[in-house]
C-alpha cells in the first residue's frame, strides 16, 4: 500500500478515534484474492479522506463459520473476545466487506453485549455518495455488461438488495439481472461453513450452477459483494474456461478501477 | 318419527366435531413435547404478519399461477363455510334455507349467487391443480419424496373438494328446478348450477329431484364432517395451522441465529480471571441448563418448530429454491419438515399406546434425517424466504448440526480442522493471528 493503514491501537495511542472501524475479516486478511478487495476499499476510503482504522493483530474471526457449522462454543469464544476488544476501544461504527462478518457483528453480537452500528461496505459507500463525499464515474466500465450476484448474507439474511445496485448503476454500465436475483438469489455454495469442506455428493457443485446462470448473459464482469462469493464465482468462471473473457470483481474493486486507483 | 332426520343430524354433528376436537387436542399435546420458546413479543407485528401472510396470502402470489388458483380455492372455502351455518341450522331444526329469513330475499339471492360463482372458481382451481400435479410435471410436485401417501393425500384432497362442490351444484340445481315448478318456495339465485345442471334436471320428476336435493345436501354435510376429520391425517392441516405458524413466525432478520445462553455462561466464566473454577453452582442455576446442546429428537426442538412440521403442506417451494437440492444433493427442506412430522406422529402414537413415551430406540437424527442432508445446507435462507406460511426448516437443520458437533463431535473432518483453526488461530485457515495486517505492507 502506498499509504499507511492505521490500527485502533495507534489511534488510541494518539488519544483519537477514527470515524469508522474497518473490520477486515479472515478472508480479507489472508486470502490473496480477497486481499485485493481489502486494498481497493482502503484506497477509496483514503482518497476521499475517511478516517478509518483496522484492528490488525487484535482482530479475530467473528465466529461465523464455527457457529453455522454448529459449534456454538467456539463461536462465542470468538464473539466474547472480539466484543471485549471492541468495547475497550469504544467502537461505535463498523464497516466490513464481508457479509458474513457483517451479519454476525450486526445480528448475533448484540445479545452477547456487543452493540455497534454495523454496515456493509456497499452501504457505507452508498451513504458517502449520498453525502457527496464519494463521486463515482463510469470510466472503464461505461456501457459494459455487468451482472450482480446477491450474497445471501447481505440479501435474504439482512434485506439489503439496493446499496450494491445503486453503486453499480453509477458506473454507467449495462446492469443485467439474473433470473435468480434479490430474494430469489441463488447461493454461491460457500455459506454455512461450506467454504471449508467438500460439497456433499450431487449432480454438480452449486458455484457451477450459479456461474452457468451468470455466464448465460455473457457479461464482461460478474460483480460480487462478498469475498466467499468472489472465490466461488472465480472458480466457476475458470471451470468454464472463461477467465480471460469474464472478470469476477467485488464492487469496491470496480469503483477503485473506474477511478484509476 | 318425524324428528329422526334431525336426531341423526345431531348425532353426526356432535360426533364429527367431537372427533375433530380430539384430533386437535392430540396435535396440541404433541406440539407441547417441544421446548417452550418465547414468541409472544411484538404482538401487533405478529397480528399484522398473520393477517398479511395467512389471511392475505401475500406470499402465495409470488408464483402467480399457483397463487391465483390457490386464492380461488381459499376464498371459496372460507365463504362457503358460511353456508355451514345454514346447513347446521337447517339440519337441526328442519328448516329450509334458513339464511334467507335472516338476510331477506334480495340479499339471499346475492349471497347464493356469490357462493355459486366461488364454488365454480374452486372447481376450476382443483381441476387445474389436479392436472398440474398429475399430468403436467411441475418438478416440485412430482419429486420422488412425494411418492406414496403424500401424493395420494394431495389427490384425495382435490377429489374431495371437487365432490363437495359437485354436491353443492346438484343440490342447488334440483332446488332451482323445483322452485321453477312452484313446488319449493323461491329462495336464492343459482346462476351456475341452473346453467350446467338445470337443463338435465328439468327432465326428472319432482320425487326424484326432492331425493336428489336431500341426498346432495346430506352428502355435502357428511362430506364436510369427513373432510374435517381427514385433516388430522393430512398435509391439509395447513388450512388451520398456517394461522398460528405465521403468528409465531420468526420476526428477526433471517441471518440472526440464536445464541445459546448456557454457552455464554460457561465462556464468561472461562474468561473471568476472578472466577473460581471449583465454585459450586448457585442454587437453581443447574435447573435452567439444557440437558443437551442442539437437537437429536423432536423433544429437543422447540414448539414452533413442531408446529411448523404440522403446518407444512408439502408444496415444495422451499425445496425448489434450495441450492443443495437444485444441484442434486440429498437435502430437501420440505423433507426435513415432513420427517419431523413423521417422527412426531410416531412419538404421539407411542404415547397413545403407552400412556407416556417409551423409548423406541429411534431418533429423528439418523433414523429419519441423515447427516448427509444436514451437512449439505448452505444456510442461505432461500427455503425460509420461499415458504408461503413462514415455516423455518433451516432452524431444525441448524439445531441438529449443533447436536452433531457439540454432543457427538461428528462434524466432517474438514470442518473440525476449520473449527480448530478458529479456536487456535482466530481464523478458519491456518494462519497466524500476528500476520493479520500483512496485506497492508504487501
Amino acid at each position: 500500500m502506498d499509504f499507511n493503514i492505521k490500527t485502533m491501537a495507534e489511534y488510541a495511542a494518539e488519544g483519537k478515534s477514527p470515524e469508522v472501524l474497518f473490520w477486515v475479516g479472515c478472508a480479507g486478511s489472508f486470502d490473496d484474492r480477497a486481499k485485493k478487495i481489502t486494498k481497493a476499499f482502503c484506497k477509496i476510503l483514503n482518497k476521499i479522506g475517511v478516517e478509518f482504522a483496522v484492528l490488525g493483530q487484535e482482530e479475530s474471526c467473528t465466529g461465523d463459520p464455527a457457529k453455522r457449522a454448529g459449534n456454538e462454543f467456539v463461536f462465542q469464544m470468538m464473539a466474547l473476545t472480539n466484543i471485549e476488544v471492541l468495547n475497550a476501544y469504544e467502537v461505535k461504527k463498523i464497516v466490513t466487506a464481508c457479509p458474513h462478518c457483517f451479519n454476525t457483528l450486526k445480528n448475533e453480537y448484540p445479545s452477547l453485549g456487543g452493540h455497534f452500528e454495523v454496515v456493509h461496505h456497499t452501504q457505507f459507500l452508498k451513504t458517502l455518495m449520498e453525502e457527496g463525499r464519494l463521486k463515482i464515474e463510469g470510466g472503464a466500465f461505461k456501457g459494459k455488461k455487468i451482472t450482480f450476484h446477491d450474497p445471501c448474507y447481505l440479501g435474504r439474511a439482512n434485506d439489503e438488495y439496493e446499496a450494491p445496485r445503486i453503486l453499480l448503476e453509477k458506473l454507467d454500465a449495462e446492469l443485467v439481472e439474473m433470473k435468480r436475483c434479490r430474494t430469489n438469489g441463488l447461493c454461491c455454495g460457500a455459506g454455512g461453513a461450506q467454504m471449508f469442506k467438500e460439497p456433499e455428493k450431487g449432480n454438480k457443485d452449486i458455484n457451477i450452477e450459479r456461474t452457468e446462470e451468470a455466464l448465460s448473459f455473457e457479461p464482461k464482469v460478474i460483480a460480487t459483494g462478498c469475498p466467499f462469493c468472489n472465490t466461488m464465482m472465480t472458480d466457476g468462471v475458470k471451470h468454464f474456461n472463461k477467465n480471460t473473457e469474464v472478470a469476477v470483481k467485488d464492487i469496491v474493486e470496480l469503483l477503485a478501477e473506474a477511478d484509476d486507483l | 318419527m318425524q324428528y329422526i332426520d334431525n336426531i341423526i343430524f345431531l348425532i353426526l354433528l356432535v360426533a364429527g366435531f367431537g372427533l375433530f376436537a380430539k384430533s386437535l387436542l392430540k396435535i396440541y399435546r404433541n406440539i407441547r413435547l417441544g421446548h417452550e420458546i418465547n414468541r409472544n413479543d411484538r404482538k401487533s407485528e405478529r397480528w399484522s404478519t398473520m393477517a398479511r401472510v395467512a389471511m392475505g396470502q401475500s406470499k402465495m402470489v409470488k408464483r402467480p399461477v399457483a397463487g391465483i388458483l390457490h386464492l380461488f380455492v381459499y376464498v371459496g372455502f372460507v365463504i362457503i363455510n358460511i353456508e355451514l351455518i345454514e346447513i347446521i341450522v337447517d339440519g337441526l331444526f328442519g328448516t329450509h334455507r334458513f339464511l334467507a329469513s335472516v338476510f331477506g330475499n334480495g340479499f339471499y339471492s346475492f349471497f347464493t349467487a356469490t357462493l355459486e360463482i366461488l364454488a365454480l372458481l374452486v372447481v376450476i382451481g382443483v381441476v387445474v391443480f389436479f392436472i398440474r400435479r398429475n399430468f403436467y410435471g411441475v418438478k416440485r410436485l412430482t419429486m420422488k419424496e412425494l411418492f406414496g401417501w403424500p401424493k395420494h393425500d394431495a389427490n384425495w384432497i382435490l377429489i374431495i373438494e371437487f365432490a363437495l362442490m359437485m354436491a353443492f351444484f346438484k343440490m342447488n340445481a334440483a332446488d332451482w328446478v323445483l322452485q321453477q315448478r312452484g313446488v319449493m318456495p323461491v329462495l336464492g339465485s343459482f346462476p351456475i348450477s341452473s346453467t350446467i345442471l338445470g337443463p338435465v334436471f328439468t327432465n326428472f320428476g319432482d320425487g326424484f329431484l326432492h331425493f336428489t336435493e336431500k341426498g346432495a345436501w346430506w352428502f355435502h354435510f357428511v362430506g364436510i364432517l369427513f373432510f374435517m376429520n381427514y385433516l388430522y391425517y393430512s398435509k391439509h392441516l395447513h388450512i388451520i395451522l398456517a394461522f398460528p405458524s405465521t403468528w409465531y413466525a420468526n420476526l428477526d432478520k433471517k441471518g440472526k441465529f440464536n445464541n445459546l445462553d448456557s454457552v455464554t455462561k460457561e465462556i464468561k466464566l472461562m474468561m473471568d480471571p476472578n472466577a473460581d473454577p471449583y465454585a459450586a453452582p448457585a442454587e437453581g442455576a443447574e435447573a435452567d441448563a439444557p440437558s443437551k446442546f442442539g437437537a437429536e429428537d423432536i423433544f429437543d426442538l422447540n414448539q414452533v418448530q413442531l408446529l411448523n412440521a404440522y403446518s407444512c403442506t408439502e408444496c415444495g417451494r422451499c425445496t425448489s429454491v434450495c441450492p443443495a437440492n437444485i444441484t442434486g444433493k440429498k437435502l430437501s427442506p420440505r423433507l426435513i419438515l415432513m420427517k419431523t412430522r413423521d417422527r412426531l406422529e410416531e412419538v404421539g402414537r407411542n404415547i397413545d399406546k403407552n400412556g407416556k413415551f417409551v423409548d423406541d430406540g429411534k431418533k429423528l437424527l439418523n433414523d429419519y434425517i441423515t447427516k448427509e442432508e444436514l451437512w449439505a445446507c448452505t444456510t442461505c435462507n432461500a427455503c425460509t424466504d420461499a415458504c408461503p406460511v413462514l415455516l423455518d426448516p433451516l432452524s431444525i437443520i441448524f439445531e441438529m448440526r449443533r447436536f452433531l458437533v457439540m454432543e457427538q463431535s461428528a462434524a466432517p473432518q474438514e470442518l473440525n480442522l476449520m473449527m480448530t483453526n478458529v479456536e487456535n488461530n482466530a481464523a478458519p485457515w491456518q494462519y497466524n493471528q500476528a500476520d493479520r495486517l500483512n496485506w497492508a505492507n504487501d
